[in-house]
């Protein structure tokens, strides 16, 4: 259950007493919407166990993944991002318009949501505190190299960056560059080398040592 | 309206701070908060834009101030006052997991047909409107009254400054064509900025004119 993972964090959840008065605000709130029979609490539980425990960045690495090793997905891919991700068995809510955008030696793509926190949860879960923060969402696209420094990742100075501000319903995924010394791997294996921060554009992937 | 959730390109916030080994929610009232939001919006009382205009509303302090679920969760407070969810009259409709379970699976596509033509194809120049609407736009400050070129027609799509009216009138649904257009760094940012950037942001039609 979600509350296992009560704990301080960071100065927005520093003070014991934001923690207990959001509990007893969010707590009657629900009483008050589960009491007057407009929310059921199985329902509640249901998104919680989805969100926690189904939907996360395993998905999109597993996209990933097939795109690496199957040029007909890849092109797919490129096309029409949502029909090739619902043939993995992905999609729906927050994932209806997806849009892949492929790393290559001269382009790397960053993706923010600058007005709120857009994110593509079918294939990513739900998006990191850092992601829906003020101060991503001001540098990333002023600053995207600097952004890039606040993770310990530095480019070429001449390689292109296209930073996607996510301002509808469509959502971007990137597809990291395949590592070099990787090509023994499965699709399995591969998938487990590709992390969230690789599909937002905050991070590479790299080859096992 | 520009108010404080237009965040892009602002100067003060600092670092940004990756947590390690961030769980998913980082308290019990967070999940709560995120799955009544959900199942809630099932009801049917408000659309998503109208839920991002309300997130945007709220008090500039309190918004800065707060955690990002608790935003949500100011918000949802304001809508369901807004939609008179519990003044008596909506009572014993809730869903059940079956059906939600569906539901976001299915998710909510937001393409729609349109009679009229597209007036703007990929690699045409472009312009961003100078606008400051007193409502909710998706066009950012720092996108306005800019050069730009289309690099993709998505289609027609509900224009969220025509959806997102007042919790409790009928909002306008009819769509607009929408872009993804792509701006130079230097464009936007100065002569003196990173000339290897560039920003690439939907605009739907109203947005945008051909450039002169």
């Amino acid at each position: 259950m979600s509350g296992d993972h009560a704990h301080d964090h960071g100065e927005e959840h520093a003070a014991g007493s934001e923690l207990s008065e959001m509990d007893a605000r969010v707590r009657a709130l629900e009483t008050l919407l589960v009491g007057r029979g407009l929310v059921d609490p199985e329902v509640l539980d249901g998104i919680i166990e989805t969100y926690e425990h189904e939907v996360g960045p395993h998905r999109g690495a597993a996209v990933v993944a097939r795109a690496w090793v199957d040029p007909d997905f890849r092109d797919w891919l490129r096309h029409d991002a949502t029909a090739a991700v619902a043939s993995v068995g992905y999609g729906g809510r927050a994932g209806e318009h997806l849009v892949a955008v492929e790393n290559t030696p001269d382009t790397h793509n960053l993706v923010v949501c600058t007005l709120c926190s857009c994110y593509p949860w079918p294939v990513l879960g739900l998006p990191p505190v850092w992601y829906k923060s003020p101060a991503y969402r001001a540098k990333a696209v002023r600053d995207p190299r600097g952004v890039l420094a606040d993770f310990g990742m530095t480019l070429p100075p001449d390689m292109r960056i296209r930073v996607w501000d996510s301002t509808s319903e469509v959502r971007y995924l990137v597809i990291p560059m395949r590592p070099a010394g990787t090509e023994s791997l499965t699709e399995t294996e591969l998938a487990a080398l590709v992390d969230r921060d690789a599909m937002i554009g905050t991070g590479l992937v790299t080859a096992p040592r | 309206m520009n108010g404080v959730h237009d965040l892009g390109g602002m100067q003060c916030f600092g670092d940004v701070r990756p947590e390690p080994d961030e769980p998913v929610f980082h308290a019990g009232w967070e999940a709560r908060t995120l799955a009544l939001t959900l199942a809630t919006g099932a009801l049917g009382g408000w659309n998503i834009d109208q839920s991002r205009s309300a997130r945007e509303s709220l008090p500039p302090t309190t918004y800065l101030g707060s955690s990002y679920y608790r935003i949500w969760f100011e918000a949802l407070e304001r809508s369901i006052a807004a939609a008179g969810l519990l003044d008596g009259t909506h009572d014993g409709s809730a869903r059940d997991w079956p059906t939600m379970a569906s539901a976001l699976a299915a998710g909510t596509s937001y393409l729609r047909a349109s009679a009229a033509p597209a007036l703007f194809a990929v690699g045409d120049p472009v312009r961003t409107r100078m606008m400051h609407p007193g409502g909710h736009t998706r066009l950012p400050r720092y996108a306005r009254d800019r050069a730009a070129t289309v690099v993709a027609v998505h289609g027609a799509f509900v224009y969220p400054d025509r959806s997102a009216v007042p919790i409790g009138v009928q909002p306008d649904g009819a769509p607009e064509w929408m872009y993804t257009i792509e701006i130079v760094g230097v464009d936007l940012w100065g002569p003196e900025s990173d000339p290897s950037v560039c920003v690439c942001l939907e605009a739907w039609e109203p947005y945008l004119e051909l450039a002169s």
